[in-house]
């Protein structure tokens, strides 16, 4: 890369090779020191920093220009070439410069472009890796985590091989010992047998001795002192000791032994006998069981042939080992085809049940709440009615207890007792009234009778002066006085009536003040009675 | 119920007669024959010294009386009063004596078991057999008395003689597979005989009449084995109680175990009856206990007591034995069948009061009776399945399947009984104390609890 420099002028650069002023710049040495000599022909005036805009100046337009097509053309883009726009003139013709500048872009683009796509990639990557890293410390843990229980479970295993292998020992151990301490019996088991078999013929001898010592002697003998023999219990005489009677001995206990077994062989078959029956009638009855079943699921063949041949041999000899294994063989079979079918009916039936349970519940459970809610229908409806009733009668009894109830119907008797004094108290006012008119009425009547006694008193007195006129020789008053006489006689009866009328009143009308009585019209019978 | 009153006895020698008829007691040297109806004294007979062992001929004539220390026997006749009989061992001392079941011989075991002499009181002829071994129960004569099995030991070998009793004839002799034959006993039908040994090991040996071994069975090995045997009465069955506390059943066909009964120390889970009997104590007034009142008031300890059925389930008493003696109190050690083979009692020796009753058609366990204190002894009806059992207080308990009663000894001097023996007609028992005894006289109809 160093070649194209040597184009670089070489005057300019040679006198600085401030190396240090440039220090951010990462170059090769070589290319280090021609940058800084490219830069220091800029004004020194210029700080260090600022060394990109201080590239070109007016000065070196041409090497600047020179220096940038060499740098377009090592870039590849020689096709633009920047010229300057008049040779030692200051400015650029514009259009490569342009273009220059636009492939510059380009490629800036392209460049940062793939710059993006890379930084995006590496961001990518980054992400990944640290997901892997991620990833990786955590099965590395789980590694170490499962190394860890893999051990402890190892440890365990250890431990649990260890304790079976102490248990088998102890075991062994104890078997050794259980076996040790049999032997050991036995092993003393038969010292104590010896031993005891030793003292025994010891005392054998010495009992012998003894018994030959005892029969030595002579001084104690053993004796039998009877008053006199007795016959035999069964009354017949003792016989010889003979070979026959030990042969008849020997035929007694046999033929007894002998009888013994009879009877014991007799029982014995009885017992087998009957309990053949009942095995040939279980069997004959297991097979009816199963029977109709099986004539609807197989052929009546394969049975009636079974239950043929069964019947046919067992009319052989029942005795015969053959038969009776026929016949147990025959049991079983019923039996397990009899155990199947039970097997299957009880599978069936507990389905059954359980249907039927639940069919149970539901139906029962309904007409059950039916007859809840119409029984809770009824205990409503006879609650309200009891409480209807308690009400009524409570009203009726707090009627009859209440005071001021009481008092109120107190007043209504009293009304009523009130109302009928009035009614009554009427009736007499009115009896009253009617009776001081009446009272009135008469004492009118008495006064009017009182002026009409006195008129006919004035009447009477005249009358008799008349009469006493007239009794003297005045006859020719007579025939006058005949009218007058009759007058006269009328007059008296009227005064004779009268009189008797005005006692009469009088004395009624008192005893009418007295008694009140309303009858005044009385005054007409003795009118009549009078007359 | 009806209690006779109570006579002397000594030594628990009291027996009825075979027929039924008589009632022999012993006083110290005295033999005293009463009737069993009327228990009025029919005979008075006396011994040289004071009765160790009575015992009646099987015509119900003739009684037999030992005196072991002076090695006589003396036998008495009861139709001739002045008959008499002394049989005199001499020096050679005399250990058991009985009679033959045809009652016209004795046999007397001398001490040591030296021998045995057989005294023929028909022909006053004597016979010795020798060897006989010194065990449980050495012999045993066949129930319908023809047939004598004596176990003998020579040379430190069991083996078995069996004589006809009728002339004393060896009929056969073999050898036996025990190690140390501790006992023998022949079935009710007299053709087997079960042979078994000692309780250092379980086995039974079943012999045929002529000697050859039917079978062998063994429960297991190295404990303590056979405790006691019995045979049913119908010979089907073959009990055997072990130290084991189990009783194992063996049929008389194959004569293998049919059935294993176990008695645990607490019953749950069973259709069995328990019963338990309660006491319950008269009140004791406290100024009543002078000396006078408890010495002679001994009603005052006479407590009542009745039966209570306990539900399930129940827990038993247990005694456990000492470990370090011989002939531990574990185990059954009493089996008895009743008289028509439906029912077996048995007693385990570390419930000691417990008795319980199987059933052996069903082959299962029926009652189980609890008593306040230990069984001394239990007996089964010989007529009907009735079970009688005293436990040494002053009371008589008995068992039917109908049920259970405690029966107070109407005594004055508080009689405890100690054992007790039916009557063959089953009407009445026979109560022994320690010093007295006293008939109980059952009414025909049974009592119910």
């Amino acid at each position: 890369m160093g070649e194209w420099w040597t184009t670089v002028p070489i005057g300019t650069s040679m006198g600085n090779y401030d190396i240090s002023s440039i220090s951010h710049v990462t170059m090769s040495p070589l290319r280090q020191n021609n940058l800084v000599s490219m830069y220091s022909s800029l004004p020194l005036s210029k700080s260090s920093y600022n060394v990109i805009s201080a590239f070109c100046t007016e000065d070196n337009i041409p090497q600047c220009i020179s220096y940038m097509n060499q740098e377009l053309a090592s870039l590849g883009l020689s096709s633009t070439c920047i010229e300057a726009s008049s040779p030692g003139g200051a400015g650029l013709s514009t259009v490569p410069a342009l273009n220059a500048m636009y492939e510059l872009l380009q490629i800036h683009r392209r460049n940062m472009g793939t710059l993006e796509e890379l930084e995006k990639e590496q961001l990518k990557k980054s992400s990944s890796m640290e997901h892997m890293q991620m990833n990786n410390s955590r099965l590395k843990d789980q590694l170490e985590l499962s190394i860890r229980e893999k051990s402890g479970l190892h440890e365990t295993e250890r431990q649990l091989q260890l304790k079976i292998k102490t248990l088998q020992s102890c075991l062994k151990t104890e078997k050794e010992e259980v076996q040790k301490l049999q032997s050991i019996i036995s092993s003393r088991a038969s010292q104590y047998s010896h031993d005891a078999k030793r003292k025994e013929r010891e005392t054998a001898k010495l009992k012998e001795r003894l018994g030959q010592l005892l029969v030595d002697r002579k001084d104690k003998k053993l004796a039998i002192d009877v008053l006199n023999c007795l016959g035999r219990s069964d009354g017949k005489r003792s016989h010889w000791k003979t070979a026959k009677a030990t042969a008849s001995h020997e035929g007694e206990m046999y033929k007894s032994l002998l009888s013994d077994y009879e009877a014991s062989q007799r029982a014995l078959m009885l017992e087998n006998a009957e309990l053949k029956k009942v095995l040939q009638q279980m069997k004959k009855e297991m097979m009816h069981i199963l029977s109709p079943r099986q004539l609807s699921t197989r052929g009546a063949d394969s049975d009636g042939e079974e239950k043929a041949g069964n019947s046919s041999r067992e009319t052989l000899d029942q005795s015969c080992e053959h038969a009776r294994e026929q016949l147990t063989n025959s049991i079983r079979q019923q039996w397990r085809k009899l155990r199947n079918h039970m097997e299957k009916l009880d599978s069936q039936a507990s389905q059954v049940q359980n249907q039927l349970e639940s069919n149970k519940e539901v139906i029962p459970r309904e007409t059950h709440e039916d007859e809840m809610e119409r029984m809770r229908h009824e205990v409503q409806q006879c609650k309200e009615f009891i409480h209807a009733q308690q009400q009524l009668l409570q009203q009726q009894l707090n009627t009859s207890f209440d005071d001021e109830t009481a008092a109120l119907l107190n007043d209504c008797y009293t009304l009523e007792e009130k109302e009928r004094l009035k009614e009554e108290w009427r009736l007499f006012e009115e009896q009253k009234r009617n009776f001081e008119r009446e009272r009135k009425n008469f004492t009118e009547a008495a006064i009017r009778l009182g002026r009409e006694k006195k008129a006919f008193q004035e009447d009477r007195a005249s009358w008799l002066k008349n009469q006493f006129l007239n009794m003297t020789p005045f006859t020719d008053r007579r025939r006058c006085s005949s009218s007058d006489g009759q007058s006269a006689l009328s007059i008296s009866k009227f005064v004779f009536k009268f009189k008797k009328k005005y006692a009469d009143t009088r004395f009624k009308s008192r005893s009418r003040v007295r008694c009140g009585d309303l009858s005044i019209f009385s005054l007409g019978e003795d009118e009549n009675s009078l007359t | 119920m009806n209690f006779s009153e109570v006579f002397k006895q000594s030594n628990q020698l009291c027996k009825v007669s075979p027929d039924g008829k008589y009632l022999a007691t012993c006083v110290q040297y005295r033999l005293v024959v009463r009737d069993v109806s009327t228990l009025q004294i029919l005979q008075l007979y006396t011994c040289l010294d004071q009765i160790s062992h009575m015992d009646w001929a099987s015509d119900s004539l003739f009684i037999l009386c030992a005196m072991y220390k002076r090695g006589l026997v003396q036998v008495w006749s009861l139709e001739q009063p002045d008959w008499h009989c002394k049989i005199d061992e001499g020096s050679i001392g005399l250990l058991s004596s009985r009679w033959s079941p045809d009652g016209r011989h004795v046999l007397n075991t001398t001490e040591f078991h030296l021998r045995i002499t057989v005294w023929s009181l028909c022909t006053k002829a004597v016979s010795y057999i020798k060897y006989p071994k010194a065990c449980q129960k050495g012999i045993d004569f066949s129930r319908d008395g023809c047939y004598m099995a004596l176990a003998e030991r020579r040379d430190c070998k069991d083996y078995v003689s069996v004589f006809v009793c009728d002339d004393w004839h060896l009929l056969r002799h073999f050898e036996t597979e025990t190690q140390d034959l501790a006992g023998l006993e022949w079935s009710p039908n007299g053709c087997v005989l079960a042979v078994w040994d000692s309780c250092l090991e379980y086995k039974v040996l079943l012999y045929s009449l002529d000697g050859r071994l039917l079978s062998t069975y063994s429960a297991y090995e190295w404990s303590l084995g056979i405790k006691s045997v019995t045979w049913c009465p119908s010979s089907q069955f073959l009990a055997i109680g072990s130290y084991d506390e189990k009783v194992r059943i063996l049929n008389h066909i194959t004569w293998k175990k049919v059935t294993q009964f176990e008695h645990p120390a607490t019953i749950n889970n069973t259709k069995a009856v328990v019963y338990k009997e309660v006491e319950r104590r008269p009140a004791v007034g406290s100024d009543d206990l002078s000396l006078h009142n408890i010495t002679i008031g001994t009603t005052l300890f006479n407590t009542q007591s009745k039966y209570e059925i306990c539900p399930l389930p129940v827990q038993l008493p247990v005694v456990k034995p000492d470990p370090d003696r011989a002939n531990p109190k574990i185990g059954v050690s009493t089996l008895a069948f009743s008289s028509d083979s439906r029912y077996l009692a048995t007693k385990n020796d570390n419930m000691a009061s417990v008795v319980w009753v199987w059933d052996m058609q069903k082959m299962s366990l029926e009652a189980v009776l609890e008593q306040t204190s230990a069984v001394r002894c239990f007996q089964w009806d010989p007529q009907r399945p009735r079970l009688a059992l005293c436990t040494g207080n002053t009371k008589l308990y008995l068992w039917s399947p109908a049920g259970c009663v405690s029966v107070q000894v109407p005594t004055e001097g508080g009689f405890q009984v100690q054992s007790l023996n039916w009557h063959c007609s089953g009407d009445s028992l026979i109560l022994l104390g320690k010093e007295q005894l006293c008939l109980c006289y059952m009414d025909t109809d049974q009592e119910d609890k």
